[in-house]
């Protein structure tokens, strides 16, 4: 438990860091303006053809939505710092990769949640027009925290391989992207290893959890996702010495 | 203090570093001399922990770097080769960030050190906007801010006008009095003027290692004598002092109007110049220089690393 703290006091440090330079420079700003934009056109082109108190719309395109963005967010983590040279610093301080990954996944996580917490404000519109069926709602927006998490988790570890920040983004958006669409090819797929894809698929233990049924099953997933991409992080930083 | 055997280093077919060892004791500026790309910096990189060497041992006091890194990283303080810093951050917030997580929570520390470093009047800009020279002043002040008794620096002069390279290298030698620092160059009048000790790098190996003062006295192949003589010709000297012992070589190198400036190439063993002297006086012509060429490090270098 000591330890534990020892490691998050060093990761929260990274994480405070990287996040107040989403914010220094315009990035940041740039990323959550595109977001909202695209977000709030997404809940608005179906909310009033659909005539539902609900945010379905809005939740069922949140994965790809994500695919697209979150690799945009956490592209610079690694590879910026690789470009620069500031990786040597970062690496001799007295760090290890397990806290400087913990925290860079943290910061992008922290980052992406803020990007998202203004479409809070639909589902204050929508329960002032109808009866908002609460249980979505909040897994819907439990299940962005865990799938943002996941996302960023990804993109940290596509970041982390190479100095090229597009780069970084292509092969963050590549794992996401499949991710997130896996589940809708599934009719060309025999059904006897349908539930391995449903497995595998971000989209699919997002759209459960959406549904306001927070089953330890779709937690298990996206932990286990970041858990391994992080992983993937520290064995890249490590192997590359 | 700081131990290296038989360091290696490959980046698959490339040896960077090939069979290292040396040990830096407490208290030497030591400085790793050596041309470009001979390896000096996969050598610091090693050290400070950044880098995995293929095969060999690195200690610092009693901890394994491969063992121990976190506890050798606290120790070090560590300016990389061009001070690569956050650019988009400002640089009171940067070296607030590095005492956070070298856990040094008194705020007058960060004061004192700008102070030493000569930063206190860009605090509050952004380090895009500094210099090259302030750049690397931070880029000290970060490596200082712990105050840790192992100092690395990477060309810590490379790119700096003339005044900014003498201010650095007087906050070296302040540095120096309570620190080991060992610190890489390609520049030799870098280790003359800071250095005690240093350590010549070709080609990933070390070709040599001792004190600065007894590298450049130490014996060479020969001892040259300049002269500039009047009142005679160059045949007429050289055949006077062809006959002493030990002259290995009369050399011409121009006459300028009634002077001759020769150079005399003797064995190392002897001090010829009071016979060189003697023989001038007796033949009776005027002698208006003698110097004795002492072996600059630039001689001992250039006759390690090509050979001439």
């Amino acid at each position: 438990m000591e330890q534990f703290k020892d490691i998050m006091k060093g990761a929260m440090l990274i994480a405070k860091k990287e996040l107040a330079g989403y914010f220094s420079t315009p990035i940041g700003y740039i990323v959550i303006s595109v977001f909202l934009v695209i977000a709030g056109f997404l809940f608005f082109s179906t909310f009033f053809l659909y005539g539902q108190a609900e945010l379905r719309a809005y939740f069922e395109l949140l994965p790809l939505l994500f695919a697209f963005v979150i690799p945009a967010i956490t592209m610079r983590l690694f590879s910026e710092e690789r470009n620069t040279g500031s990786f040597e610093m970062l690496m001799t301080l007295p760090l290890s990769t397990v806290q400087v990954v913990t925290g860079k996944v943290i910061a992008a996580t922290v980052f992406a949640s803020i990007m998202v917490a203004p479409t809070l404000v639909y589902a204050v519109s929508v329960a002032f027009v109808g009866s908002l069926d609460v249980g979505p709602v909040i897994g819907g927006y439990l299940g962005a925290v865990l799938l943002a998490a996941s996302y960023a988790s990804i993109g940290v570890f596509a970041s982390s391989m190479t100095k090229n920040q597009i780069v970084a983004f292509i092969i963050g958006f590549a794992i996401c992207i499949v991710l997130s669409l896996i589940t809708k090819f599934l009719y060309f797929i025999s059904p006897k290893i349908v539930s391995l894809f449903e497995y595998i698929s971000a989209d699919y233990h997002f759209q459960n959890i959406a549904r306001g049924v927070v089953d330890s099953r779709n937690i298990i997933y996206f932990t286990s996702v970041i858990v391994l991409s992080s992983m993937a992080s520290i064995y890249q930083l490590e192997v590359r010495r | 203090m700081i131990s290296v055997r038989n360091l290696v280093k490959h980046y698959g077919e490339v040896k960077a570093v090939n069979g290292i060892s040396f040990t830096i004791r407490k208290g030497e500026i030591t400085g790793l001399l050596g041309p470009n790309g001979a390896g000096k910096t996969t050598t610091l990189r090693i050290l400070t922990g950044y880098l995995q060497p293929t095969s060999g041992i690195v200690s610092v006091d009693e901890f394994l770097v491969d063992e121990n890194p976190i506890e050798i990283k606290k120790r070090i303080g560590y300016l990389p080769e061009s001070a690569p810093l956050y650019p988009d951050m400002m640089v009171y917030d940067f070296l607030q960030f590095m005492a956070d997580i070298r856990q040094i929570y008194d705020k007058e520390k960060i004061k004192d050190i700008a102070i030493q470093c000569g930063i206190t009047e860009v605090m509050h800009k952004n380090i895009n906007e500094l210099s090259k020279g302030y750049k690397q002043r931070v880029g000290l002040a970060q490596a200082i801010l712990h105050d840790p008794e192992i100092l690395i620096l990477d060309e810590p002069t490379n790119g700096l006008d003339p005044n900014q390279i003498v201010e650095i290298r007087d906050l070296i030698k302040e540095l120096g009095k309570e620190k080991t620092v060992i610190l890489s160059t390609h520049i030799l009048q870098e280790v003359e003027a800071t250095c005690n000790r240093v350590i010549i790098i070709d080609k990933g190996a070390i070709v040599a290692d001792d004190s600065t003062s007894e590298l450049k006295s130490a014996s060479g192949k020969d001892i040259r004598i300049n002269c500039i003589i009047g009142g005679v010709t160059f045949d007429a000297i050289q055949d006077a002092l062809k006959n002493l012992q030990g002259i290995k070589l009369v050399q011409h190198i121009r006459d300028a109007g009634q002077l001759c400036h020769i150079q005399i190439l003797t064995e190392a063993s002897v001090d010829l110049r009071p016979a060189v002297f003697n023989c001038i006086k007796d033949n009776g012509w005027t002698l208006y220089e003698m110097t004795r060429e002492y072996r600059s490090l630039e001689h001992v270098f250039r006759e390690l690393t090509v050979g001439v």
